[in-house]
C-alpha cells in the first residue's frame, strides 16, 4: 500500500512539474531575433562562394536552417567558425585541413596590357569592384575588392591576376609566442 | 636626498629594478658627426604621415620641411642637416616588424647651412593658439618614447581646464639615461619648456617628476627655480619604482587620481609632457627650430663604451656605436628602447627616428629554455601597475578567445613587462598581449570591411533585381501592346467581314492583283492585235505584189 | 651587422618553477625531522618510498604525452606531491597502499588533467582521499608517539612492516600502533566524555601534549614557523592560511564557547593532525587555490570551515583533504565574482557571460 502511495506521489509530482514547464515554456516564449542575420555579420562578406552556396546570405540561411556545418568558410578561417560556434552553441568544429587558421589577404588586378574590355569580369563581381565600360579599359578598385577570385575564370584572355596585401608597419600584427613546452613535441 | 613637501601616493604593483644607469651618465653628452646620408621616415609618429613636399632631386636646407603634417592627428617631419635628396623609397625603419617605409634620403653637403629661423623673443605675447602652431610647424612630437604629435595633445581645448602640468621626468626604465643628462646639462631649457606649455594649457601649477635616483638632475633643475623664482614649478621627487614613469601611474603618484580607462588626462586636469618634449618645444618657439635630433644613450654590456649622444634624425645606428667604441665581442642583441619595453632590431643599419631614447647592446644568450605551464601563483597579478589579471588575459589570449580577454580589460595593459618579469614558469606573457591586441584590432578592420562589403554586395543585387525588373517591364509592356494590337486587329477582321469593309491591305492587294490581272489581259489583247495586225499586213503586202 | 632577434623584457629573470617548489620543500623539512623524531623511521621510508613512485610515474607519463623529460622531473613538484603525501599518511602503511595514493596523485590527478598546472585537485590530497577511502583500516597504522609505554621501531624492523607486514617478534599491531589524537577525540566524544575527561583519562591521556597531540603539536609548530617565513618570502601567499587560521579560530571558539565539554579547544584544532602542514604547504598549492587576493581569503576560509565541519560532524578525524578538494571545487567560481578593479575603472566589474550574447553590438 505504502508503495502505491510513493508512486502516486511521485506521478503527481511529476506532472506537477511537467504542467508547469509546459506553461513557462508558452508563456515566457522569447521570439529568437532572426538568426540568419547574425550569422550573416560574422561571415567575411568576400561573395566568393567557396562554402558551396551563392554567396554569404545564402550560406547563413542554410546554416540558420541546419543544411550546412559551420567550417565551410575559408576567408572566414577559424575565427569565423569559433564566433559562429559562439553564437550557435554549437561544438566548433575544425576547418579542412588545407586551409590556414588565418588565411593571406589577397587582391586581384588587371594586366592592361593584356585587357579587351569584354565586361565578363564586371559582371561577376559580387561587390562591383571593376570599373570598366564595353570596349573600354577595366581595372579593378583595390580598395573594394575582397579577394573572393569570382572575376578570374570569366576572362578570357586571363589577365586578372592575384596579389598579397601589402602589409605596413600600423596593419603587422604580432605573431603568437611559440617555445611554449605545453605543446606536445615531434616524436 | 631632498625632501618633499608634497604628499606622495602609491599605485598598484611595480618592481625594484636595478637602474644600470651610472655608466652611461659619466662621461657628458657627446654630439654625433654629421652622417653621410640621413634618412628620414615619413611616419615617425603616431597618426597620420605627412604629406611629401620635396622630390629626388631638391636641395634642402637644416631644418627645411620635408613632409607636412596631413590630418589633425599628424606631424611634419624636416631636414636634419642641409643637402640633397638623393632618394624617397621605401626603406627599413625600426619597427619589430623589420618591415620598410617611405623615408627620405638626404645626401649631406657638410656645411649644416640652417632655413631662416623666427624665434621668438617674447613668447607670451602669443596667443596659445599661435603657439600650438608653432609647436605643430616644428613636428615636434612625444619625444618619451610614443611620439604622440604634441601640438594635439597640447590642444585640451576649452572644456578640459588642466589644473596640473606634470613633467616626466622619472625615466624609470632600466639603463636609459637621455632624459637625467638634458635635465643636468639644459636645465634652463627644460624649464623655459615648462613654462611655455603651462601658458599654452593655462595650468595653474607645473610639477616636474624626478625619480629620487638622479639628484644630479634634481638639484640642476631646482637650482633654475631658485635662480628665476618661480612659484608655480616645482621640481617632485618620486620613488624609484618601475614603472612610475608610466603617464597614468605618475598621475597617481602625484595626485592620487586615476585617469579613467575610456578617457585622457585633460578629463581630470592633467596633462603630462616628457622632459625631452619640453626642451623640444622651447627651441621650437624661442630658438625657432624644428625637430631635428634628439639625445640617444648608447649602453648595454655589449658596447665598448656606454654614454648619451646628441644624434640628428636620420643617422645610422651603425654609425653611432662606431662613435662608442664599437662591438663587443660577445654582442648578442640589439634593443631599442630599454630592457623592459624596448624591442630588438634585426639590424643596425636603421635610421634613428624620434621615438628612438635608448640602444641596447646586450650580451645575453638568447632565452633557450622553453617557458613552462602557467602554475597560477598570481605573482603577475601582485606586480601589474594597471591593476589586471595577466593569468586570465594570458589564458584567453593563448586561446584566442578574443572576447573574453578584452572583458578582462586587455587595452588597458600598458606592456610594461612586470608581469613577465617575476613570472616563475617564465611565459612571455607581453608577447601574448601584445598579439591578442593586433589580432582584434584586424578583426575590428575586417569587420568594417566585410560590412562594407555586405552594403556594396546588397546594394548591386538591388541593382540588378531592378535591372531585371526594367527588362521584365519593357518586355510585359511590349507584350500588351502586341496583345492589344492583335486584338484590335482580329476585332477589325470580323467587322471587315461583316460590313464589307474594306481591310486597306487586303483592299491593296487585290487592288494590286487586279492591276496584274489587267495588265495581263492587256498584253494578251495588244499581242493578239500585233498578231492579227501582222497577219493583215503580210496579207496587205501579199496582196500588193 | 646582423643580430637575432628576441621578445621583451630583456632582463635576467630570477624566479623559475623549480625555485619555488625546492624552497616550499626545504621549509618543510623542520617539520619533517620532528615527524620522524617522534614517530620513527616509518615517516622517512614512506617519504622515499612516494619519491619514488612520484618520479617514475612522472617520467612514465611525460613519455606517453610525449613532452620534454628534463624540465618536469627536475621542476620539484612530482617531489612535493610525494612528500606532502608521505606526511599525511600513516606511518607504518604498507608499501603498496603508498604506491597506489602517489602513483594515482600523480598519474590520475595530476597528468590526465593536462600535467603542471592544469590539474584543477591537489594531487596529494587525490591520492589521500582515494586510499582513505579504498583501504580504511590500513590507514589506521599510526604509530603512536615517543611515549614511556610505547618504544619506536628500528629502521630494519619499520621497513619489515612497511614492505612485508611483518611485525617484530615481540610485538602486536596493539603495540605498535595507536589512534591518533584527533581520532581518539572523535570516538570519546562520541562515547559522551567530556574534552576535559579525555585528555586526563589515564589510559591514552598522555597522547595529548601541552598545545595539540604530543609529537604533533612540535610537527605543527615547526610548519607553522617554516610557513611563517615562506609568507614573508612571498614564496606563498599569506592570505590563504590566514583565512584557515581565521575561520578555525571563530568557529572553534564559539562552539567551545557554546559548551565547553563537547567541543574541542581551538589550540587542540591548530595544533592536531595535519592542521599545519595543510594550512601553509597544501592548501597554498598555487595550481589549485583560487587566483585573485579576495578570492584567496575566500578560499582559506572556506577550507577552515569544512575542517571544521569535518573533525566535529563528518566521520573522518583529520578533515583537511576533503576540505582542500571541496575548495578546488569553488576555486574557479570564486575567482570569476573576485575580480579586482582595474585601474582606471570606476568599480568592480566581472566578466558578462559571452556565450551568444552579442547584444551590446
Amino acid at each position: 500500500m505504502s508503495i502505491l502511495t510513493a508512486i502516486l506521489t511521485l506521478a503527481l509530482i511529476a506532472a506537477l512539474f511537467g504542467l508547469l514547464l509546459g506553461y513557462a515554456s508558452v508563456k515566457f516564449h522569447v521570439e529568437g531575433d532572426p538568426v540568419v542575420d547574425k550569422i550573416d555579420a560574422i561571415l567575411p562578406q568576400t561573395q566568393c562562394g567557396q562554402c558551396g552556396f551563392a554567396g554569404c546570405r545564402p550560406y547563413a540561411e542554410a546554416i540558420s536552417s541546419g543544411e550546412a556545418e559551420i567550417n565551410l568558410c575559408p576567408p572566414g578561417g577559424e575565427t569565423t567558425m569559433l564566433a559562429l560556434s559562439d553564437l550557435l552553441g554549437v561544438e566548433p568544429l575544425a576547418l579542412d585541413a588545407e586551409h590556414d587558421d588565418i588565411p593571406e589577404k589577397t587582391v586581384v588586378y588587371i594586366d592592361e596590357e593584356t585587357c579587351i574590355g569584354c565586361t565578363l569580369c564586371i559582371q561577376a563581381c559580387p561587390v562591383d569592384a571593376i570599373l570598366g565600360a564595353a570596349k573600354q579599359m577595366h581595372t579593378i578598385i583595390e580598395s573594394e575588392c575582397t579577394g573572393c577570385d569570382l572575376c578570374i575564370p570569366p576572362c578570357p584572355v586571363d589577365c586578372i591576376h592575384i596579389k598579397p596585401v601589402k602589409v605596413e608597419p600600423d596593419t603587422w600584427r604580432w605573431p603568437l609566442p611559440d617555445h611554449v613546452s605545453t605543446a606536445p613535441q615531434a616524436g | 636626498m631632498s625632501l618633499n613637501s608634497r604628499h606622495l601616493w602609491h599605485f598598484h604593483g611595480g618592481l625594484k629594478l636595478p637602474s644600470n644607469k651610472a655608466v652611461s651618465t659619466i662621461k657628458p653628452i657627446t654630439r654625433a658627426l654629421l652622417p653621410k646620408r640621413l634618412v628620414i621616415p615619413v611616419q615617425q609618429h603616431i597618426g597620420e604621415a605627412g604629406k611629401l613636399l620635396v622630390k629626388v632631386g631638391d636641395s634642402v636646407l637644416k631644418g627645411q620641411v620635408l613632409a607636412q603634417a596631413s590630418s589633425y592627428v599628424s606631424a611634419s617631419i624636416h631636414a636634419p642637416s642641409s643637402g640633397k635628396v638623393v632618394e624617397i623609397e621605401e626603406l627599413p625603419v625600426p619597427h619589430p616588424s623589420g618591415l620598410s617605409a617611405l623615408s627620405v634620403v638626404i645626401e649631406t653637403d657638410g656645411e649644416d647651412k640652417w632655413i631662416e629661423l623666427s624665434p621668438l623673443h617674447h613668447p607670451n605675447t602669443k596667443s596659445p593658439t599661435e603657439l600650438r602652431q608653432l609647436i605643430r610647424q616644428a613636428g615636434i612630437v612625444g619625444l618619451g618614447g610614443a611620439a604622440f604629435p604634441t601640438a594635439v595633445k597640447v590642444n585640451t581645448g576649452p572644456h578640459a581646464e588642466i589644473d596640473t602640468l606634470i613633467i616626466n621626468g622619472a625615466e624609470c626604465e632600466p639603463s636609459i639615461s637621455c632624459d637625467d643628462m638634458l635635465m643636468r646639462h639644459y636645465a634652463s631649457e627644460v624649464i623655459s619648456g615648462c613654462g611655455l606649455i603651462q601658458y599654452i594649457v593655462s595650468a595653474k601649477h607645473c610639477l616636474i617628476a624626478i625619480e629620487d635616483n638622479k639628484p644630479e638632475a634634481i638639484a640642476a633643475l631646482r637650482a633654475v627655480i631658485t635662480e628665476k623664482a618661480l612659484h608655480t614649478i616645482e621640481v617632485v621627487v618620486v620613488p624609484t619604482i618601475y614603472p612610475t614613469g608610466g603617464e597614468k601611474q605618475l598621475i597617481k603618484v602625484l595626485s592620487n587620481k586615476e585617469v579613467p580607462s575610456d578617457g585622457f588626462p585633460s578629463d581630470i586636469g592633467v596633462l603630462v609632457q616628457n622632459v625631452g618634449t619640453a626642451v623640444a618645444i622651447h627651441k621650437a618657439i624661442c630658438l625657432g627650430e624644428p625637430l631635428i635630433s634628439r639625445i640617444v644613450t648608447i649602453t648595454g654590456e655589449g658596447v665598448q663604451q656606454a654614454h648619451n649622444m646628441e644624434v640628428l634624425i636620420g643617422t645610422p645606428m651603425s654609425e653611432l656605436i662606431e662613435q662608442s667604441g664599437g662591438y663587443h665581442d660577445d654582442a648578442a642583441k640589439l634593443i631599442m628602447g630599454g630592457p623592459m619595453m624596448g624591442f630588438t632590431l634585426q639590424t643596425d643599419h636603421l635610421p634613428v627616428t624620434k621615438a628612438c631614447n635608448c640602444l641596447l647592446v646586450s650580451n645575453a644568450a638568447e632565452q633557450t629554455a622553453d617557458a613552462m605551464p602557467c602554475i597560477r601563483c598570481g605573482a603577475c597579478a601582485t606586480v601589474c601597475p594597471a591593476q589586471l589579471l595577466p593569468q586570465q588575459l594570458y589564458w584567453h589570449a593563448s586561446s584566442k578567445n578574443f572576447d573574453l580577454v578584452q572583458e578582462y580589460h586587455l587595452f588597458d595593459c600598458i606592456e610594461c613587462g612586470c608581469c613577465n618579469h617575476v613570472c616563475p614558469s617564465q611565459i612571455p606573457l607581453v608577447q601574448y598581449y601584445r598579439f591578442a591586441k593586433t589580432e582584434i584590432w584586424n578583426q575590428e578592420r575586417d569587420r568594417i570591411k566585410s560590412d562594407h562589403a555586405r552594403i556594396r554586395h546588397e546594394f548591386r543585387q538591388q541593382r540588378l533585381d531592378r535591372e531585371k525588373k526594367e527588362r521584365d517591364e519593357k518586355l510585359r509592356k511590349k507584350k500588351e501592346l502586341l496583345a492589344k494590337k492583335k486584338i484590335a486587329e482580329a476585332e477589325t477582321k470580323k467587322t471587315a467581314d461583316e460590313t464589307t469593309e474594306i481591310d486597306p491591305k487586303k483592299a491593296a492587294i487585290e487592288a494590286a492583283m487586279q492591276r496584274v490581272k489587267d495588265k495581263k489581259s492587256a498584253q494578251q489583247t495588244a499581242t493578239t492585235n500585233l498578231t492579227s495586225a501582222t497577219e493583215s499586213s503580210n496579207e496587205k503586202s501579199t496582196q500588193e505584189q | 651587422m646582423q643580430f637575432k632577434t628576441a621578445t621583451s623584457p630583456h632582463l635576467a629573470q630570477q624566479n623559475s618553477v623549480q625555485s619555488v617548489m625546492y624552497k616550499v620543500l626545504l621549509a618543510m623539512l623542520p617539520g619533517t625531522i620532528a615527524m620522524i623524531v617522534f614517530f620513527g623511521w616509518g615517516v622517512l621510508v614512506n617519504i622515499i618510498l612516494a619519491s619514488v613512485v612520484a618520479l617514475s610515474c612522472e617520467a612514465l607519463m611525460l613519455l606517453l604525452r610525449k613532452r620534454p623529460l628534463k624540465p618536469y622531473l627536475l621542476d620539484g613538484s612530482a617531489l612535493l606531491t610525494a612528500t606532502l603525501l608521505a606526511l599525511a599518511l600513516p606511518q607504518l602503511a604498507p608499501w603498496w597502499l603508498t604506491l597506489i595514493g602517489t602513483a594515482f596523485a600523480i598519474i590520475v590527478a595530476k597528468h590526465l588533467y593536462g600535467g603542471l598546472g592544469f590539474n584543477p585537485f591537489n594531487p596529494a590530497m587525490v591520492g589521500y582521499i582515494v586510499v582513505i577511502i579504498s583501504f580504511p583500516r590500513e590507514m589506521t597504522q599510526w604509530v603512536p608517539p615517543l611515549l614511556d609505554d610505547y618504544t619506536l621501531l628500528t629502521f630494519s624492523e619499520t621497513l619489515r612492516v612497511i614492505f612485508h607486514g611483518e611485525l617484530p617478534l615481540t610485538y602486536g599491531w596493539d603495540a605498535i600502533t595507536m589512534a591518533t589524537p584527533l581520532d581518539t577525540v572523535k570516538t570519546q566524544l562520541g562515547l559522551e566524555l567530556s574534552i576535559n575527561e579525555i585528555e586526563n583519562h589515564k589510559e591514552y591521556g598522555s597522547m595529548f601534549g601541552a598545545i595539540g597531540g604530543f609529537g604533533w603539536e612540535w610537527a605543527n609548530g615547526l610548519f607553522l614557523m617554516t610557513g611563517l617565513y615562506l609568507c614573508i618570502k612571498r614564496i606563498i601567499d599569506w592570505r590563504i592560511p590566514a583565512g584557515i587560521i581565521a575561520a578555525i579560530l571563530v568557529l572553534s571558539n564559539l562552539f567551545a564557547l557554546y559548551d565547553y565539554a563537547s567541543f574541542t579547544p581551538p589550540t587542540f584544532h591548530l595544533f592536531s593532525g595535519g592542521f599545519m602542514l595543510g594550512a601553509f604547504f597544501i592548501a597554498t598549492d598555487p595550481v589549485t587555490a583560487a587566483t585573485t587576493t579576495k578570492g584567496r581569503w575566500l578560499y582559506g576560509a572556506g577550507i577552515g570551515i569544512f575542517i571544521y565541519i569535518i573533525r566535529t560532524w563528518g566521520s573522518y578525524p583529520d578533515g583537511i583533504a576533503f576540505a582542500v578538494i571541496l575548495m578546488n571545487m569553488a576555486a574557479p567560481l570564486l575567482d570569476y565574482y573576485t575580480m579586482p578593479r582595474a585601474f582606471g575603472h570606476r568599480w568592480n566589474e566581472f566578466p558578462h557571460h559571452h556565450l551568444g550574447d552579442k547584444d551590446e553590438e
